[in-house]
């Protein structure tokens, strides 16, 4: 990891990644979108809103992974002092913030039919809406530490104490059982959905993955050029 | 009470969000990228 720690060599990986990863994940949920609105039968309880899954999953396990990557990289700045962690967790922020977003809003708009209501209170609703909230905080956390010129451990600090609310989403349905379902899938225990209705799930989640992964590349490529442009300004103005 | 008017509103929101992020990324990223080598050439 510390052989990326040079910006230069980042960034030979990052700009052929960046095409490659957003042209494989559009592909990838491309073909599941299609999969899900087309070809797979409507579920025998829920009817068609459980093609709804197909978005909504992956939106979930977005919002989480994109806040376990600013608690790794939050780690990686705090004890290592890597230079790219910052930059990394202030692209991350608003990726996972919208994926948050788009869990939260695509779940409402499932639970309408589905449960009756668009939001109640529910343990994995309240602690996903408090994920979103955190999101929102390490953002204008890291933006102001960015203008006042600082390292960025504030928000390191924050990333770390926020990783916090992870394990509370994932066992909220066990610890808290009220509205939203248990788990449907596992890696260890396998799936409780239909292998009929399962399939295109697996081609959305990676393609949306390798789209925030892209994103992500993009937000840090955008962050290292204005730095490089800033200090060259600096330079000329001393000069 | 129309299902599928459910499902379209979720995966219109979710595709002009995916579209707003990678676009404004993008040209985020081109803007800045171009600004840094204009510099350099100066």
């Amino acid at each position: 990891m510390h052989g990326y720690a040079n910006p230069a060599r980042f960034l030979k990986i990052a700009r052929p990644a960046t095409g490659w990863l957003l042209g494989i994940g559009a592909l990838l949920v491309l073909v599941g979108v299609y999969g899900g609105l087309a070809v797979t039968p409507p579920d025998y309880l829920q009817g068609d809103t459980v093609r709804i899954l197909y978005i909504h999953v992956p939106s979930a396990w977005l919002g989480m992974a994109g806040w376990a990557s600013i608690a790794a990289a939050s780690i990686s700045q705090i004890v290592w002092r890597h230079p790219l962690a910052s930059v990394a967790g202030r692209a991350l922020a608003p990726v996972g913030a919208t994926f948050a977003a788009l869990c939260l809003a695509t779940g409402s708009i499932w639970g309408r039919p589905t449960w009756g209501t668009w939001w109640e209170w529910d343990g994995r609703l309240t602690s996903m809406l408090i994920l979103f909230f955190l999101y929102l905080g390490y953002i204008a956390l890291a933006s102001a530490e960015r203008e006042r010129g600082g390292d960025g451990r504030m928000a390191a600090l924050f990333g770390l104490v926020g990783a916090i609310n992870l394990p509370i989403i994932h066992y909220s349905v066990l610890w808290w059982r009220t509205l939203h379902q248990g788990q449907s899938i596992s890696v260890s225990g396998g799936s409780s959905i239909a292998p009929e209705l399962l399939w295109p799930l697996p081609l959305t989640m990676v393609g949306f993955t390798a789209i925030f992964a892209a994103v992500t590349l993009m937000r840090m490529r955008a962050e290292l050029a204005r730095t490089k442009l800033e200090a060259r300004l600096r330079r000329s103005a001393a000069e | 009470m129309n299902q599928w008017a459910f499902v379209i509103a979720a995966y219109a929101l979710v595709g002009v969000a995916m579209a707003g992020l990678v676009g404004m990324s993008f040209l985020a990223m081109r803007g800045a990228e171009a600004k840094a080598e204009a510099a350099k050439r100066r």
